[in-house]
């Protein structure tokens, strides 16, 4: 968002474009306050905030933060420096190439939010104020000042829309509400981002790592958070200060510099995605890791469909169910009628074929049609897979998939010798079951990567644009539409198949039940659809951070039990109010969202 | 010598609507024949007919001496038929140089394309200095260069354009007009569809005049020029 330049105004209008906080204090007390809040909020994490243990993460210490008091430690420092670079320090004016306010802004409210959130937390569980150390008045009280200071840092204000004089009093109210909400995005506004110096590419790869080392420890962090609290708490502080660094005009300069060496940043995100069962030092997490994993892949071939090539498919979750039963039938199962053990190589290329010859089936007869009969289409044969696999049991039709005790027992793999379903000793790191299963799935999402990064860029890549965008020239370009879409279905549904036939051996038993159009556990084909939308249609990084935002919230926030699905609604909601082109933009679709004032309407823009 | 293109008692209906009742002409290679008329004479049912995007109720239409009624619009594409759609139809959210290269969308000779890309900027300079930008963020003329452009990418044995001037100011449409006239030297074969019927005719070897769904009138562009009822009808004399 840039700032509008005003015209100039007669002089005897009061200026509503000049600068003034939302908060009355003079400039410079307002950004003294709300640095000086972030390095107190730093030196209070030292200090203990509760007497007892009882609250989880021991904040009882003096001199050692811990839990929640790391987040606000982060939160805190981060304040520091853009407080500091807003001064004009030398050596931190990269900090800020599109403006330092609004960051600071965002990272005081990250900071007072977990700080208050925590101090909430601990006088909750504990029972009372009284169970608070004076490091807790302390943090709350200076966390407080801070996002005080920062709210009344000045900003461009926007001018008023004119309203009819006679407008009733509803109206009169909306408008004014209208204006409220617009002056407290402006107070949030960044500026037009500043050119930084280029750096030579050695050093533009060295940050590229830097970059990558701390989305590892990032995630890592969310997946070991053990307590309800820390992941709130997380979830807070990361929001937020993803937020600042993002108006901080950082995460643009970084896009710019990954976009420019994109192959080295992929290779580095899977290296650094293969270094995480080696920040593990049990299996516990790397169990969430491959779920993710799967779950997230699954999302990545969905977006070839419906991001790329615009098919609203709601039953993708059936093809990930097809190749899972297709390489659990093939695996040795007792369950299984086929007396068969595949080795790995064939049973992975009979549930990719199983899965191909299903989209086929699916996608010739309905991508003749409009984009909503294939919707209707693909939700009806994603429930027609479960219940028919819950009656292939042997009484209510032929004996294949043991109905709804499902292919049970699916032995581990062995892979060249090297057995999955055990602990391996890696350079004095142990890599559990678990963890095996993770690298081998990360052999299966390069795969899918390299498929939609190469179909993407390409010909064909192109002509699935083209048919989504206008039909009409683009059949006057030679472009077979059914062809071309038919090629993005298979594609997509082989890609699942793929997933499927490494879940079936993860997950020992395949039954039905994993294959549902909704439901709390993700993948489904409700939450495949959610990640790639939420994490940004039409891009690699966007369903990967959908689709562990949407695994990890559900898995770690057990207390929302029922309101889940509520919760989740309401995020998406909002999400699409508010950045319909998902976390992750594609540049392509930024421009079908904000270039044009016409609602968002993805459903229709992803049909026919 | 065949035409290029013959087409005999071509006859189109939407429904019940009879569009096009049965209009014969050729074009022959090297040639620019224009189709002018009034509003909803069926110009545009015409080109959409002969590029596939309709069917035929009855008739003939052969291109290089082959039937392409029953023949699919993207292979009709392929067989060097080329059209540029009315309206301009060009892809909004996508970059100058991928529309481009979607109009090289059969082709698979590489250094073609790249040859032929630059040749369309050299026709339009204006789209190789924006050659990243989005295509809908291109003006209304340009925008119109850009869809000829595209169609020149599939090297098509016959270009159809469908009201190229429509919506231009007199000097974007002086350009559009003598980058036909510049195509037409190259030995471009071009049927063009305007209402502009001066620049049409001043520019065209063979001219026809539509009138609801019927050939009224055939002519070099020349002669129909100097016809009394066109300039009365078309040209806006008494
Ligand atoms: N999709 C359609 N459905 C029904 N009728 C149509 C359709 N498209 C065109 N028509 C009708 O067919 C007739 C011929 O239309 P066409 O578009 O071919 O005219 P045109 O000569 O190109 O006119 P213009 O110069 O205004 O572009 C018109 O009466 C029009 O209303
Ligand atoms: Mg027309």
């Amino acid at each position: 968002m840039t700032t509008q330049t005003t015209p100039p105004k007669s002089p005897d209008i009061p200026a509503a474009g000049a600068p003034a906080g939302l908060i009355g204090i003079p400039e410079r007390i307002a950004r003294a306050l709300a640095t000086g809040g972030g390095v107190l909020a730093v030196v209070s994490t030292f200090l203990a905030w509760t007497w007892t243990d009882e609250f989880p993460g021991d904040l009882t210490f003096y001199g050692y933060p811990g839990g929640l008091q790391v987040l606000v430690l982060i939160g805190g420092a981060l304040t520091a420096l853009f407080g500091l670079a807003t001064y004009g320090v030398k050596g931190l004016g990269w900090l800020t190439p599109a403006g330092g306010d609004a960051a600071l802004k965002l990272t005081s409210l990250a900071t007072f939010a977990t700080a208050w959130y925590t101090v909430l937390a601990i006088s909750f569980r504990l029972g009372g104020v009284v169970n608070l150390e004076p490091g807790g008045y302390v943090v709350a009280v200076v966390t407080l000042a801070g996002v005080l200071g920062a709210l009344a840092l000045p900003f461009e204000r926007p001018e008023p829309d004119p309203i009819d004089p006679e407008a009733s009093r509803g109206e009169r109210f909306r408008h004014d509400a209208a204006h409220g909400w617009h002056v407290v995005k402006a107070s949030f506004a960044a500026g037009t981002p500043r050119p930084l110096r280029r750096l030579p590419a050695s050093l533009e790869i060295l940050v590229i790592v830097g970059i990558l080392a701390v989305c590892l420890l990032v995630f890592t962090y969310g997946i070991g958070t053990e307590y309800d609290e820390l992941f709130i708490g997380f979830l807070i502080t990361a929001g937020f200060c993803f937020a600042a660094l993002h108006k901080a005009g950082l995460i643009a300069h970084a896009t710019r510099i990954t976009a420019r060496h994109q192959n080295i940043t992929i290779c580095g995100a899977f290296v650094a995605a293969a270094c995480f069962p080696f920040t593990q030092t049990d299996d516990q997490y790397a169990t969430i890791g491959v779920y993710i994993l799967i779950f997230a892949t699954v999302a990545l071939g969905l977006n070839i469909v419906v991001g790329l090539a615009g098919l609203l498919d709601l039953g993708y979750v059936a093809f990930l169910g097809v190749g899972a039963y297709a390489a659990a039938l093939v695996s040795g199962s007792p369950s299984s009628p086929f007396d068969v053990h595949f080795p790995f190589w064939a049973a992975v290329l009979v549930g990719a074929l199983a899965s191909l010859v299903f989209g086929v089936l699916i996608g010739a007869p309905t991508l003749r049609l409009r984009g909503d009969y294939l919707a209707i289409v693909t939700l009806g044969f994603g429930e027609i897979f479960r219940i028919a696999a819950n009656n292939l049991d042997g009484t209510s039709g032929p004996d294949l998939t043991n109905g709804s005790n499902g292919v049970s027992s699916v032995p581990d793999l062995e892979i060249l010798g090297f057995d999955l379903g055990v602990h391996h000793v890696i350079g004095g790191v142990t890599i559990g079951r678990f963890a095996n299963y993770f690298f081998l799935m990360l052999l299966i999402t390069a795969v899918v990567v390299l498929v939609f990064r190469r179909s993407g860029d390409s010909r064909i890549g192109r002509a699935w644009v083209a048919i989504r965008e206008d039909e009409t020239a683009a059949l006057a370009m030679g472009i077979h539409g059914f062809r071309v879409k038919l090629i993005a279905f298979a594609v997509g549904a082989t890609l699942a198949g793929l997933a499927g036939t490494v879940q079936a051996h993860v997950t020992y038993t395949v039954t039905p039940e994993q294959y549902l159009f909704a439901g709390a556990i993700p993948p489904n084909s409700a939450f495949l659809l959610a990640a790639v939308v939420l994490g940004g249609m039409g891009t690699i990084g966007g369903p990967l951070i959908g689709a562990a935002l949407l695994f990890l919230i559900p898995n770690k926030l057990q207390f929302l039990g029922n309101y889940q699905l509520f919760a989740f609604g309401l995020a998406l909601v909002l999400l699409m109010r508010f950045r319909p082109e998902g976390l992750v933009p594609n540049r392509r679709r930024q421009l079908e969202f904000h270039e044009e004032a016409a609602a968002p309407d993805v459903l229709s823009k992803t049909g026919a | 010598m065949t035409a290029l293109l013959e087409v005999e008692d071509l006859r189109v209906a939407y429904g019940k609507i009879q569009a096009v009742k049965g209009i014969s002409f050729t074009v022959d290679a090297g040639e620019v024949v224009t189709l002018i008329g009034t509003n909803g004479a069926g110009k545009t049912t015409t080109l959409r007919t002969l590029s596939g995007l309709l069917k035929p109720v009855g008739g003939q239409i052969r291109f290089r001496g082959k039937s392409l009624k029953k023949i699919p619009a993207h292979e009709i594409v392929s067989l060097g038929l080329a059209h540029s759609p009315e309206g301009r139809h060009i892809f909004p959210r996508m970059s100058i140089e991928d529309n481009l290269r979607l109009g090289a969308f059969l082709r698979s000779d590489k250094a073609g394309i790249e040859k032929d890309i630059q040749r369309a900027y050299g026709l339009f300079p204006i789209l190789g200095e924006r050659r990243k930008q989005a295509a809908g963020t291109l003006s209304g003329g340009e925008q119109q260069m850009l869809a000829m452009g595209r169609a020149l990418m599939s090297q098509p044995q016959l270009l159809m354009l469908d009201e190229p001037s429509m919506g231009l100011s007199p000097i974007m449409m002086q350009k559009i007009m003598a980058t036909i006239a510049e195509l037409k030297e190259q030995g471009t074969t071009i049927l063009l569809v305007e209402q502009n019927a001066q620049a049409a005719l001043s520019l065209a070897d063979q001219g026809h005049v539509m009138e609801v769904g019927n050939i009224v009138l055939s002519g070099s562009g020349r002669e129909l020029l100097h016809d009394e009822s066109v300039r009365k009808a078309y040209l806006g004399e008494d």
